[in-house]
């Protein structure tokens, strides 16, 4: 791709009714934002060394080795040393990675998908489905984020599955949020009059034509989104009600290192430092992706 | 005209509930058009045309609201119809082109599956086979290169050429009745020209019906064979366009043509019409164009005139319509 938009190949000469094409070169600068290279960068290195974990590692994270607990770092061939239960803390950190990040995505992926619909019912309705959905929004917005996963969590029980109904239970509402604000605004556009007055069904004008008008927004701050994912996971984790050993996760290692943190400091620092690096690569993709994007509409 | 209607709007009442009252913006309009026939609807802003095509498709705003009256087509009422029925008539039989091709496309939809979707939609047509019809349908309409300009976006396009699209995307499932909102007014003289032959080309091709919305008169005469003007949310006069232009039997009528420039007199000066168009809340009593009337009596301010039918196929609402009669004679 980059190949492709990078090749300045002579433009066409430009017929006159064909004007300047600003998506085009657009297009072709998104490798030029610092903020959004930066972070496909770290998210790239990120997402191999947990993906490509076998090849930089040949333990396995869950393989018990009560003969060698707590070892230090580099000792008897283990780079980041052994947690209490002799267990790589490299091969943790790698696979544990793949773990969190899987998890990220989905808890990320449902609350963007139901939010949207639901969104953009209220926005086009608008009327008695706009005040019900909404009322119901402003119910959910009114608890901290936290406060409500953790409390779902609890009810529903420990484990991945827990983790996306609670975040997509609560997380919904900021897309629909955003969905049905930019339809509401959107769906007074003379081409939205355009295809009623061609006879499309709602749901086609919604998903056809609004959809693709409004979807970068919700895009964007799914990307943000995504960075309070992985900290409520890693946070629930750490608090037992996520991830359940022996699986490994940033989260329980952060706290399973911690009554070691006067001797083995690295045992939860250095999940830490995975967390904001992961947290900072995304942040800095949403960031720079913002940008893009808001150029290119304004 | 005999022969049976294509389109019948039978005293037509439009209400909105607003802050300072009931607005009724179209009060008591009829139109008919006969099949192949092109009608122009020509009035001040604010008179009601836009409205009146709107309602004819069921597309007011949703505050506003059908209070009585009906739009018969092919012998239904399509203001009573459920929104599924309709949608089967939207685009298929009646289509609608609208004022600002710029913001009547959709910019994040290739052009070429914009014209594609209707044939899609409400003639059933597979993929390949629509995509193939709106290229043809592109050619049709005057685009040059349609297979590459298939894949454009509208922002490719200059405003002739997304105009052009418009046109494509309304003949796309080969309608019977075109509305046109002032399909022409957002573009430059020489490109309206253009437009205005190649839409009265190819409906005359395929023998579909227009309604032309417009402030345009010499437009009108271009296009139309008939025409109906529109002073606060009714009809006032309705006749053919030569009649009509050459012999109007309402004075706003006569005052309109005078406020608009005469290729053929070049050096006649521009009369305004005096005073501004009537507040549709509370509407001047009788005649609603009295007070800015240069005829009008004690009996314009007392009795509503209705449109009454004269010989020709005319219809004026004009108690003094004589008196236009007069003032053309000494003018001329």
């Amino acid at each position: 791709m980059s190949a492709l938009s990078a090749d300045p190949a002579p433009a066409p000469a430009p017929s006159p009714a064909v004007a300047a094409a600003p998506v085009r070169s657009r297009r072709a600068r998104w490798y030029r934002q610092p903020t959004l290279l930066t972070g496909l960068v770290l998210l790239v290195i990120i997402l191999f060394m947990c993906y490509a974990a076998p090849l930089l590692t040949s333990f396995n994270p869950n393989t018990q080795n009560l003969e060698e607990p707590l070892l230090g770092l580099g000792q008897m061939g283990h780079l980041l040393g052994t947690d209490q239960e002799g267990r790589d803390t490299w091969a943790r950190l790698l696979y544990g990675g793949q773990v969190d990040l899987r998890i990220a995505v989905i808890a990320v992926i449902l609350p963007f998908i139901l939010g949207i619909i639901v969104g953009s019912l209220a926005g086009y309705f608008g009327g008695w489905v706009d005040a019900i959905i909404m009322r119901i929004v402003d119910i959910v917005v009114a608890f901290p984020f936290f406060v409500l996963v953790i409390a779902l969590v609890f009810v529903l029980g420990t484990g991945g599955k827990s983790i996306y109904i609670a975040i997509t239970a609560v997380g919904w509402v900021s897309y629909a949020r955003i969905t049905r604000g930019e339809i509401t605004v959107a769906k007074r556009q003379e081409y939205v009059l355009a295809a009623q007055s061609g006879g499309l069904s709602s749901v086609r004008i919604i998903t056809r034509h609004l959809l693709p008008n409004v979807i970068t927004q919700s895009v964007v701050y799914a990307m943000s989104d995504i960075v309070q994912d992985i900290l409520a996971i890693v946070t629930l984790s750490y608090l037992g009600l996520g991830v359940q050993p022996p699986t490994a996760d940033w989260g329980t290692m952060i706290s399973a290192g911690q009554n070691f943190l006067t001797t083995q400091w690295w045992l939860t620092t250095i999940p830490g430092i995975a967390v904001v690096i992961t947290g900072l690569a995304l942040s800095l993709i949403g960031d720079g992706l913002a940008d893009l994007l808001r150029t290119g509409t304004s | 005209m005999s022969g049976p209607l294509q389109l019948e709007v039978s005293d037509l009442r439009v209400e909105i509930a607003g802050h300072q009252g009931v607005v009724r913006p179209i009060d008591g309009v009829s139109l008919e058009i006969a099949p192949g026939e092109a009608v122009g609807l020509v009035g001040e802003s604010g008179s009601g045309k836009s409205m009146t095509l709107k309602s004819i498709l069921g597309l007011l705003p949703p505050d506003a609201k059908v209070t009585s009256g009906s739009v018969v087509f092919d012998g239904t009422d399509l203001t009573r119809l459920p929104h599924s029925r309709l949608n089967k008539i939207r685009g298929r039989r009646i289509a609608m082109i609208f004022q600002e091709p710029m913001s009547a496309l959709n910019p994040v939809m290739r052009v070429g599956n914009q014209i594609a979707e209707g044939p899609r939609v409400h003639l059933g047509m597979s993929r390949a086979q629509s995509v193939e019809r709106a290229i043809d349908l592109m050619r049709r309409v005057g685009i040059p290169e349609p297979e590459r300009r298939f894949r454009a976006y509208p922002h490719e396009f200059s405003g002739g050429m997304r105009q052009r699209v418009m046109i494509a995307m309304a003949l796309s499932c080969d309608p019977e009745l075109i509305l046109c909102d002032e399909p022409t007014t957002a573009l430059d003289v020489t490109i309206q020209d253009q437009i205005l032959r190649l839409l009265v080309q190819l409906c005359q091709e395929s023998g579909t019906s227009l309604m032309f919305v417009t402030h345009d008169l010499p437009v009108v005469a271009q296009v139309c064979h008939k025409v109906a003007v529109m002073y606060a949310g009714r009809i006032v006069e309705r006749g053919t366009v030569s009649e009509v232009f050459s012999q109007p039997l309402h004075p706003y009528t006569l005052d309109l043509l005078r406020s608009a420039p005469d290729i053929d007199q070049p050096g006649q000066s521009l009369v305004p019409i005096p005073g501004s168009p009537p507040s549709l809340v509370s509407p001047p009593s009788g005649c609603r164009f009295h007070p800015r009337c240069q005829f009008a009596e004690e009996d314009c301010k007392v009795s509503d005139p209705p449109l009454r039918l004269l010989a020709g196929d005319r219809a004026t609402a004009c108690l003094h319509y004589e008196r236009c009669l007069d003032q053309i004679g000494t003018n001329a």
